[in-house]
């Protein structure tokens, strides 16, 4: 027998874990739940969540109450309680079974973790559980019109009044606020500070007077982002998270959860799509001996996928030799960077595999994959500016990774 | 398994690290070079090499080996890719014993793995017939005789073909070059009357050689594997071989990377470091970003070696294509962010861009493993 130099798991307590999460996804996942997901069957959860599909609703209700909708959050808050082994296992199953996600939010990949590593008792147990169970769905109101990358020069005002504090401002690319509960946001709490250190992170009912979401429009025709006024919003101070001022450290964090669920964003994607670029391919520009007739085109695809393989075997090293907290870290740039890059080309992939036949906009002559293929190549142009962009992410490898100079 | 390294691996590496920047850096290869060294390598640092177990860590324990696996070899061959040592690793640890594990039978492992591990039989794969890798072209003939076989062809640039004593060569019986059916292999001592080897100087100053095989006789022993099926052994020892190389580009890459980045830290120009201008930090954010990617695709190839998956084919491709990515990237951006003095024979960099771009050519560049990724997928 050669030996092998791999770390050993606990291989014999995972394994036990992992026949019997099998044995219980097997049993509990309704069919359609382990089909691919239209994007009108999305379960973003939350006070007006619509479920086009009754199984949906049974998935979710199913997985609250095993707490699987975070797995690895502690159970007095809902979640699972399970190790990050057991919950990468976890994952693991429900990718091989073809199981939809039961809950898609904000509030899970963003809000959840740094309320859980900053928040105070009272508000864990005021939001968490309401995470946990879909019941709220959270938006993130960092990005206002003047601060963008340079997002620590954002404007909106928090005034402390009595009790109270009252809001005014302007957010913009709300991702979803119209339909949204609850908001957290960047305020400056202190104008005379430096521009790191007036900043508080506060949450906010989006029902509360002087809230108003407007929609967007984006390129792909879809609207997901919203311009988001406050006036005169009054907001209970006991919202605040974490020390008044000292809202920069758990924005920072905040982000570094969100660029660790955007790097799993083109896996979501792929899950979603109906064809493979592969298929595209051979269907698009025809197959001469079982090959893509186009050897340029079956070079850059190959050249793709081979990134793309060399990126998830990346995720999972980077995983299994992750520090034990969980906590993100800087490595989070590089692995947001490589997997919204990797989703750009992906989709240009696409659009150069089916030709003409992937610019189609609307109506007679193209099949709804078509559609939805144009739309979605639009869309992945935002995957490199969202969550702070290619060109930031850069920034932070560069300071925080490779120690070069400002 | 885990895609991390036990403790276990990580003391191999450090060990194998140390040893190579003490006892063989760069310098060490200048040396060889200048002194017009007419192997390419050291003698007695092979032996040190030796010592540490080296050239045994795929053979048994019954043939002197340790078995340590192809992973501890592989992290072997990237300290060695990180001072650019001119080892006989790849061709004999990594190949010659992979290929008598492969084909061979019973008696020539007898005859062979335990020299092998000793370090005292060097081996040298003899494939290539043209400029660019392409492993089924093989026009070298191999005919049947009373006693054996007879060989009759040319071989190129056979990586450490002049110093070793044992090549494996591909020959085949009938049909035209490009035609994977009947090819065989064969152990062919390179002291047999008709082989004659030529060193051959390239421009990463390491040996190797062509090889002339002028009816050359063997017996019937010489046959590695069966007979016109050469290719059921060849593939899975280039899928090794492949990602061997990967490793040592892995190595590479990171030791020319790391030193263009202190460089970005130390020269000033403009009254500030040349790493404070946006330009070259996100430029070696990119380097380090398919670094990384490197270093996962080379760890998943050899999970899946070890674990003979059925997706190691496809991997060790993907590790091969990443280097010549990763190796090409890297050596080209070490140069230029060392402006002039990167262009000086008398600066250490310009290796590294050497040894990097045979690296590339060496088994397979991009094209070929996007080639053959392709083709396994299926598309
Ligand atoms: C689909 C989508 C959804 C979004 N959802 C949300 C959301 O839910 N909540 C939220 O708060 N925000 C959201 N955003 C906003 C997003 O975070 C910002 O768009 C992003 O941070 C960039 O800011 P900006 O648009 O102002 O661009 P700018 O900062 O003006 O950037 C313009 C260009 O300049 C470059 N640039 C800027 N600074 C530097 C620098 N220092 N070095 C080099 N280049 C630089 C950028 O990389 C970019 O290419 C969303 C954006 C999109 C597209």
């Amino acid at each position: 027998m050669q030996r092998t130099f791999l770390k050993e798991e606990h291989v014999t307590s995972l394994d036990a874990f992992r026949t019997e999460s099998r044995q219980w996804l097997l049993a509990n996942c309704p069919a359609s739940m382990r089909t691919p997901m239209p994007d009108d069957e999305v379960p973003w959860g939350g006070r007006r969540a619509e479920f086009r599909n009754p199984d949906a609703k049974l998935w979710l209700d199913r997985m609250v109450e095993r707490g699987w909708t975070a797995p690895s959050w502690p159970r007095e808050y809902g979640g699972g309680g399970l190790s990050t082994e057991q919950a990468q296992v976890l994952a693991e199953e429900m990718r091989a079974l073809g199981c939809r996600a039961p809950l898609f939010s904000f509030g899970l990949t963003m809000l959840g973790p740094v309320l859980l590593e900053f928040g105070n008792e009272a508000q864990r147990r005021e939001h968490l559980p309401r995470i946990v169970r879909g019941e709220i769905r959270w938006c993130q109101g960092y990005s206002e019109p003047g601060a963008g990358s340079d997002l620590a020069s954002l404007s909106t005002r928090a005034v402390p009044e009595g009790e109270d504090f009252i809001i005014n401002g302007h957010k913009i690319w709300t991702s979803y606020a119209h339909y949204a509960d609850w908001i957290f946001c960047l305020v400056r709490t202190d104008p005379t500070a430096k521009k790191h250190e007036g900043i508080s992170f506060v949450l906010i009912d989006m029902a509360s007077p002087g809230v108003r979401a407007q929609p967007i429009r984006l390129i792909s025709g879809y609207s997901v982002f919203c311009e988001t006024f406050f006036e005169d919003v009054r907001v209970p101070q006991a919202n605040l998270v974490g020390e008044p001022n000292k809202g920069w450290t758990i924005a920072k964090r905040l982000l570094e959860h969100e660029r660790k669920s955007l790097a799993s964003f083109s896996d979501r994607h792929r899950e979603r799509s109906a064809r493979s670029l592969r298929e595209v391919a051979l269907q698009g520009v025809g197959a001469v001996d079982g090959r893509i007739a186009d050897p340029v085109l079956r070079d850059r695809i190959a050249a793709y996928e081979i990134d793309d393989t060399a990126f998830q075997l990346t995720r999972r090293r980077l995983a299994d030799e992750a520090s034990a907290d969980g906590r993100p870290g800087p490595a989070s740039a590089l692995m947001k960077l490589c997997a919204t890059e990797l989703n750009k080309r992906r989709m240009e992939l696409m659009v150069a595999s089916a030709g003409t036949q992937a610019l189609g906009w609307e109506g007679e002559g193209f099949n709804p994959d078509e559609i939805r293929e144009t739309r979605e190549w639009l869309r992945s142009k935002a995957n490199s500016i969202e969550g702070g962009t290619s060109e930031i992410q850069l920034n932070i490898i560069a300071k925080r990774v490779l120690g070069l100079p400002d | 398994m885990a895609l991390a390294l036990s403790s276990e691996a990580r003391l191999i590496r450090d060990q194998a690290q140390a040893f190579f920047a003490e006892r063989s850096p760069v310098r060490a290869l200048r040396q060889l070079r200048d002194s017009s060294d007419a192997s390419g390598f050291s003698r007695p640092l092979w032996q040190e090499m030796t010592e540490l177990g080296w050239p045994g860590f795929l053979v048994s324990e019954v043939h002197g080996g340790s078995e340590f696996g192809l992973l501890g070899l592989c992290l072997v061959l990237e300290a060695a890719g990180r001072t650019l040592a001119p080892t006989p690793l790849l061709s004999t640890a990594l190949i010659g014993a992979s290929a008598l594990l492969l084909g061979g039978s019973a008696a020539q492992r007898q005859e062979h793995l335990s020299a092998l591990a000793a370090g005292e039989r060097l081996f040298a794969l003899a494939m290539e017939e043209g400029a660019h890798h392409a492993p089924s072209h093989v026009q070298t003939r191999a005919e049947r005789t009373d006693r054996g076989w007879r060989l009759n062809g040319e071989k190129r640039f056979v990586p450490d073909g002049g110093l070793a004593d044992m090549l494996i060569v591909t020959a085949r019986t009938v049909g035209e070059a490009g035609n994977a059916d009947n090819i065989s292999l064969f152990l062919v001592p390179a002291a047999t009357p008709g082989v004659t080897v030529s060193r051959r100087v390239m421009v990463d100053s390491r040996n190797a050689a062509a090889i002339r095989l002028d009816a050359v006789e063997l017996g019937e022993d010489a046959l590695l594997g069966e007979a016109d099926a050469g290719m059921a052994v060849l593939e899975p020892l280039l899928d090794r071989a492949y990602v061997g190389l990967a490793a040592e580009m892995l190595g590479l890459a990171g030791e020319a990377f790391d030193r263009t980045l202190q460089y970005l830290k130390d020269r000033r120009q403009f009254g500030v470091p040349i790493g404070s201008f946006q330009a070259l930090k996100h430029r070696a954010g990119l380097m380090f970003c398919e670094l990384e990617l490197l270093r996962s695709a080379v760890l998943g190839a050899l999970e899946a070696l070890e674990a003979g998956a059925p997706e190691a084919a496809l991997l060790s491709s993907a590790a091969k294509a990443k280097a010549c990515d990763a190796v090409w990237l890297i050596g080209n951006e070490a140069i230029q962010m060392h402006g002039g003095i990167g262009m000086t024979d008398e600066h250490e960099i310009g290796f590294f861009l050497k040894r990097a771009r045979v690296a590339q050519q060496t088994f397979g560049d991009g094209p070929f493993h996007r080639d053959r990724y392709a083709s396994l997928m299926g598309y």
